[in-house]
């Protein structure tokens, strides 16, 4: 009969939808296999422990002290980009709330007219004229919105993300367009990185077997042998990597457009985010400004939670609107906004089309994905 | 005149949500953040044309300020780089101070120009930098009111 109402404050990343995994109470943010990740830590920090107890002593004597001291510099780097890649928001876009979504479907079908009974609606494109080209903004059936130009979902992370790169497994996260750069300086100081231990090791080997023969050269520093495989297989897939990338940099290209074939082939020239100069594309993407997370992970929200004596199990009936300050409202507005979203009636009343799945509603989007795939090859 | 409001505390007390207008965002120039000034036809009778129009030009040009590619941001990204981005946990970005400029900016016009008139801006970062929503409220002392209706409530605050 009694009832008890408890409100406790939840930090919004516990209520996110789509499937990632966060850390640190929603300070990191990764993709939720993480099992590739782990193995490129691992491999990064295994090579280099070798190299450092194998290879630095003889060549910081024999050679030269700076070069264990220019190892440590390139892998403190090569660790932070890393780091800076899989823990980062990479331009995740936040699903629409239910009135967007109302609003979004109520233009798309009075953009429709009448759909005459059995036949199938058109699919849900808008044309946008980018510098004077045509763009096709696609409709994301997952997130309820139009998607932003460049943008792409994510079927891993299960995330609409703005200039959508690709999801890459070795950082554990999507490559988008906030940490696309640290991808891209991680893929780069880690060739750099491969070639330098690769280099040295090679010199150490040389070296040390001019005084004492090849064979005993292994048997005093077995980790070259493995350190020399690691490298040799890492440098072609990474150095690779880094030069295909610098490519799509220079022409301001995503690797998801390169797969599509959106600007090349037949529309090869007529990529309308180029800057058609080769600089000026490297320092859009290098040198722009940061963007900032559009997620509010670590805002806070209210939940309130239904316990009554007859049914022990608790029910969390709402989450409100943040009563509590976020980073991104001022503070004298906050409590007004927030008021002003408690105080919209429920939705049922006012949209009952709010969460109805349009007719014939299908991911065309995949099938679209497909078929331009099928036209680039 | 739309129903009237003395300051954002009353409308929460006395007002309730009619409806919403989404701006929509505005990619002829690119992907740079920027807001269509077309005036939704749901505000008509509730703000002035111009008003409104000046509201999202400057937020447009806040938004540019922010996303300018050019010396400025050059010196961030390479000092950056090179301490291999560990200052930004002690260096606010210049995209974030903009952003700080941009949510007192909001705050403003909502306090003197959309509050009074029954009108809310919400922030464009709180809902994906995706749309402006701006929020329509109906005095609720007002008989058979419709979103947009023009009739003046008897019981307005004050």
């Amino acid at each position: 009969m009694s009832a008890v109402m408890i409100t406790r404050k939840v930090r919004k990343w516990e209520k996110l939808p789509g499937k990632n995994t966060f850390c640190c109470d929603g300070r990191v943010m990764m993709a939720r296999q993480k099992g590739v990740f782990y193995l490129t830590l691992f491999l990064i920090t295994g090579t280099c422990a070798l190299f450092f107890a194998f290879e630095c002593p003889y060549l910081a004597v024999h050679l030269c002290p700076a070069i264990p001291v220019f190892a440590v510099l390139l892998f403190l780097f090569v660790m932070a980009m890393l780091l800076r890649t899989s823990f980062s928001d990479p331009g995740v876009l936040p699903r629409a709330l239910p009135e967007e979504a109302t609003f979004i479907e109520m233009e798309i079908e009075a953009a429709n007219g009448n759909v005459p009974a059995g036949q199938r609606p058109p699919p849900r494109i808008r044309n946008v004229q980018i510098n004077n080209q045509i763009v096709k903004l696609k409709y994301c059936y997952t997130c309820k919105i139009f998607r932003p130009p460049r943008a792409s979902h994510c079927s891993i992370c299960d995330n609409c993300v703005d200039r959508f790169d690709h999801h890459c497994p070795w950082v554990g996260n999507c490559v988008g367009k906030r940490n696309y750069r640290y991808f891209y300086l991680f893929t780069l100081s880690l060739s750099l990185l491969t070639i330098y231990i690769f280099t040295f090791d090679i010199v150490h080997v040389v070296m040390r077997s001019m005084n004492g023969g090849f064979l005993n050269t292994l048997k005093e520093t077995p980790g070259t042998v493995l350190e020399v495989l690691v490298c040799f297989f890492t440098l072609w897939s990474v150095v690779g990597l880094t030069g295909f990338h610098t490519y799509l940099i220079s022409l301001n290209q995503t690797t998801n457009e390169d797969i599509k074939g959106s600007w090349s082939g037949k529309n090869r020239g007529q990529n309308p985010y180029s800057h058609k100069n080769i600089i000026k594309n490297c320092c859009e993407v290098l040198c722009g400004p940061t963007y900032p997370s559009v997620l509010d992970r670590r805002g806070l929200l209210q939940e309130d939670t239904l316990i009554s004596s007859s049914n022990p199990v608790p029910q969390t009936t709402k989450t409100t609107a943040p009563l509590i300050p976020n980073e991104h409202t001022p503070d004298d507005a906050k409590p007004s906004i927030a008021a002003s979203a408690e105080k919209s009636p429920s939705p049922k009343e006012e949209h009952p089309a709010a969460t109805k799945v349009p007719p014939l509603a299908s991911p065309e989007t995949d099938a679209e994905t497909s078929i331009a795939k099928e036209r680039a090859h | 005149m739309a129903t009237e409001f003395h300051n954002l505390q009353e409308l929460r007390h006395s007002a309730s949500l009619a409806n919403k207008v989404f701006i929509q965002r505005d990619y002829s120039e690119g992907t740079t953040c920027k807001f269509q000034t077309k005036f939704p036809s749901e505000l008509e009778s509730r703000i002035e044309r111009t008003l409104f129009e000046d509201t999202v030009k400057t937020l447009n040009n806040y938004y540019a300020e922010a996303e300018k590619i050019g010396g400025q941001s050059y010196l961030e990204g390479c000092l950056a780089c090179a301490t291999a981005y560990l200052i930004f946990l002690c260096m606010e970005t210049r995209y974030e101070k903009v952003l700080k400029k941009i949510a007192k900016y909001i705050q403003e016009q909502n306090e003197k120009i959309y509050a009074p008139r029954g009108l809310l801006i919400t922030d464009p970062i709180e809902r994906g930098m995706r749309v402006i929503e701006i929020s329509i409220y109906e005095d609720r002392g007002s008989s058979g009111s419709s979103s947009g209706s023009s009739s003046v409530s008897g019981s307005t605050a004050r």
